[in-house]
């Protein structure tokens, strides 16, 4: 589940974020609260019978690591990769 | 699929094997420890110097899943024993982590008490307006008129305004945060860290299962969301100010911030001053 190009202009870094699907209780605060709107509830269950967040706009993803801190179950953070010159990340 | 070489920052602070958690979905508490992490390593203080007290309760529990020198206390005890541990290790950052049934009700007197004598520890108490674990009886910080267990028709009791208690006990630092206010929270909780003295941080939780689900307040997403629309950051405010109504506004924000001397610095200057040279000071000195 790792996903994202910065949408900085720049591109100095672009964000990844990593969920853990089955530790999620799908309480849906970081697909409310992210800033970019990356995320959104799987219409899947994970193995405990929640629907987890998947990733939908992967490039918009900032890696400001917002769902990282709402996430009261540990099961999203989201990181920043730095990309060296432009075309680096494909 | 993979993680690759970034792991949780939390991770590497908890107990994984005891993961899941207890806590519901849509519970904050799971909110304020990520906070509290991030601020030990927004921070940087030695995390061995660290140590996490709590009591009992459903925020009692993170004692347990912190893997830092922790203690699960009894019952409103976890100021008592953090005011030991800090007398006898001078030398360690003691934070209480709890809940507001625990610190404020059974544990009220020493509240009150070790923010009299500013004993230099931290708390940090989460405010979920009632007895989450034990079914939902009217707590200390109860809104009037909320339903409870043992309020079917609504509590008639006056609440506590919790940063109003901690500032005229004295305490030094004193802030209220939701926990929709991740950012605010942990910049408070790294203020808390680095500041010598009673500091106090009150974090306002959800509690979807036992408070909202009596009141017909929704999901812990709802009440986020209610924490966005109807919160206002106020620093500085009159602590008089802050108490909080059934579905009014909260007011949030760092209202305290001021320098006494703790309890441990009161002691070697009175008897210093008393003793001259037959009294040996006390090895304080916290590493901050």
């Amino acid at each position: 589940m790792v996903a994202g190009k910065g949408n900085m202009a720049a591109k100095k870094y672009r964000g990844e974020v990593f969920i853990n699907r089955d530790r999620c209780k799908g309480c849906g605060f970081c697909v409310e609260f992210c800033p970019t709107h990356v995320l959104t509830l799987d219409r899947e269950f994970n193995t405990r019978g929640y629907h987890p967040p998947v990733v939908v706009d992967a490039d918009a993803c900032t890696g400001c690591d917002l769902c990282g801190l709402y996430c009261p179950d540990f099961a999203i953070h989201g990181w920043r990769v730095p990309v060296q010159s432009d075309g680096a990340g494909e | 699929m993979s993680q690759g070489e970034h792991r949780n920052p939390v991770e590497s602070f908890l107990r994984m094997d005891r993961m899941p958690h207890i806590w519901c979905p849509g519970c904050g508490i799971g909110i304020v420890v990520n906070c509290f992490v991030r601020a030990l390593l927004k921070s940087k203080i030695d995390v061995d110097s660290v140590s996490v007290v709590s009591g009992i309760g459903c925020t009692g529990r993170i004692a347990g899943y912190f893997k830092v020198d922790s203690f699960h206390t009894t019952h409103g005890r976890p100021i008592p024993f953090a005011t030991g541990l800090k007398t006898a290790r001078p030398d360690m950052n003691i934070v209480v982590l709890s809940g507001e049934g625990d610190l404020i009700a059974i544990g009220g007197n020493h509240f009150i008490h070790a923010a009299r004598r500013n004993v230099d520890i931290k708390v940090i108490c989460v405010n979920n307006f009632t007895y989450a674990m034990t079914g939902g009886q009217v707590g200390p910080t109860a809104p009037l008129h909320s339903i409870a267990t043992t309020a079917p028709y609504g509590s008639h009791e006056r609440p506590f305004n919790l940063p109003f208690l901690a500032e005229s006990s004295g305490a030094t630092y004193v802030a209220r945060w939701t926990t929709y206010h991740v950012r605010q929270l942990t910049k408070a909780m790294v203020d808390v860290l680095n500041k010598p003295g009673f500091c106090f941080v009150e974090a306002i939780a959800p509690c979807p299962t036992i408070y909202q689900r009596r009141n017909r307040m929704g999901d812990g997403l709802e009440m986020m969301r209610f924490y966005r629309e109807h919160s206002r950051i106020a620093n500085g405010a009159d602590t008089r100010s802050l108490d909080i109504e059934m579905g009014g506004e909260i007011v949030v924000g760092k209202f305290i911030d001021r320098d006494r001397p703790t309890y441990l610095e009161a002691m070697d200057e009175e008897l210093s001053k008393r003793l001259g040279n037959r009294y040996v000071p006390y090895p304080t000195g916290v590493k901050r």
